[in-house]
């Protein structure tokens, strides 16, 4: 009988009562966890780099793509936004290891408070997030692609700025409506038709002759993108096929596709983590409320739910560099 | 849990980990500070390309680098942890993940010289 005592004793060796290499099991699954997780990202980010260096002469530039900053219209500022983002995440991630530290004291008030800042942090990321994407999805410029599927920008040849479809596309009359299930074959579906039309964008280039198109296509020496000359310019424009606003799945007016397919991707896995990271830390800071880790006698819980916060920050402390920064 | 209250190999070592916290915190920001400064301003003699890539994109990468680190070893209290533990979690990750990079990168240079370098228009 002696070993079925020992065996009672142990009863909760897989239910986390041993602690091997001085952590509880579930802590180290939660390591686990991250490590998998960690090697999924970095699967995505180096994915992105080989598309990043196979076309590694025309990818888009980050400070021209995400330039926009609440309540500042029309004014280029580019990296503000996202350095704001991310001080607000690492913000989160210390007001998420002090809610830890306290927890080991025992202070379930301060491990509520500092919880709830934590969950204010990770939804206020969650969005911006959301409001960069908007930003993205919807454009800002305008762009023409050709049949190759290469971006036409439009720039002043003055300035060298950006110029936005709007300002300069013609009126041509048109009888092309957008086709609905209601109006048309019911189990076809249209794309949204663009503001302008191919020929209107060609007719209103035509028409102004401070216009120019920039291409994809970085110079090495200066890092900027090339912008051609009239000449060229107007016999890129008549090979366009496509009028492209903002972004979708499909096509972008920043370049190449693949890059508005990757920031789709990766920031969107990363804001799902965020999300179920406020979910999660949620569920936490209401076990905490209710005082189930003052009776359990230990707050590891809250160690292993800021163990996968903090894994979130990490992650977009490489996102925020290989997207934005790099 | 003792907590190891000393960062950057004992030159700094704080009273709690409270306070460790918030030094952990200003070191994080103003390394973040200056790759936002860097990303902004884009100083030109940094523009030159080392080993194959841009000076600046070397000093983003190390500053990226250096703020993981801290992420983990101080707000993922790994440095609290038993040296064996720390190991099988980041050893894995240090062997797979630069591997993965060497493998991909190296194949996408190859691609995009047979792209440019071929008979074949890519671009039109």
């Amino acid at each position: 009988m002696e070993a079925t005592t020992n065996l009672v004793e142990n009863e909760n060796v897989w239910g986390g009562g041993n602690k091997p290499l001085n952590a509880s099991y579930g802590k180290m699954m939660m390591w686990f966890f991250i490590v998998s997780d960690a090697l999924t990202f970095s699967g995505f980010l180096v994915a992105y780099g080989f598309s990043r260096f196979k076309n590694i002469d025309s990818w888009p530039i980050a400070d021209e793509v995400f330039f926009h900053f609440p309540f500042l219209h029309g004014i280029d500022a580019p990296m503000y936004y996202v350095a704001l983002m991310t001080f607000i995440l690492i913000f989160s991630s210390v007001t998420m290891v002090l809610a830890v530290d306290a927890g080991h004291k025992m202070q379930k008030n301060k491990v509520a408070v500092y919880m709830l800042l934590t969950i204010i942090g990770g939804a206020v990321f969650v969005g911006s997030q959301a409001w960069e994407w908007k930003n993205f999805i919807k454009g800002e410029y305008g762009a023409l692609e050709t049949k190759g599927g290469q971006i036409l920008q439009f720039v002043s040849a003055d300035s060298g700025e950006r110029v936005a479809l709007s300002s300069f596309a013609a009126s041509q009359a048109t009888d092309r409506a957008q086709h609905t299930a209601d109006n048309g074959l019911w189990y076809m579906d249209e794309a949204t038709l663009p503001t302008y039309t191919v020929a209107e964008v060609q007719e209103g280039f035509l028409a102004n002759s401070d216009l120019r198109v920039k291409s994809e296509m970085i110079d090495a020496e200066t890092g900027r993108k090339i912008v051609f000359d009239r000449a060229a310019s107007e016999a890129k424009i008549a090979q366009a096929v496509h009028v492209v606003e903002g972004a979708n799945l499909i096509r972008n007016e920043y370049g190449n596709r693949l890059f508005a397919d990757f920031f789709f991707f990766i920031t969107g896995f990363h804001g799902f983590h965020v999300l179920s990271g406020v979910i999660i830390n949620g569920i936490i800071f209401f076990n905490v409320l209710v005082g189930t880790y003052e009776r359990r006698g230990h707050y590891e819980m809250v160690e292993k739910v800021g163990l996968y916060w903090h894994f979130v920050d990490l992650v977009w402390v490489f996102v925020f560099t290989f997207f934005y920064l790099v | 849990m003792a907590h190891k209250l000393s960062i950057f190999r004992g030159l700094l070592t704080f009273k709690s980990n409270e306070q460790k916290i918030w030094g952990v915190l200003i070191f994080l920001s103003i390394i973040t500070a200056i790759e936002v400064a860097f990303g902004i301003i884009k100083p030109a003699f940094l523009l030159t390309p080392v080993l194959g890539m841009k000076g600046l994109n070397w000093i983003f990468i190390i500053l990226t680098i250096v703020k993981a680190y801290y992420i983990a070893w101080d707000f993922m209290h790994l440095r609290d942890e038993k040296r064996s533990f720390t190991s099988s979690i980041v050893l894995p990750l240090l062997i797979l993940i630069p591997y993965l990079i060497f493998i991909l990168l190296i194949e996408a240079d190859y691609i995009y010289n047979v792209m440019s370098d071929g008979f074949l228009s890519w671009n039109f």
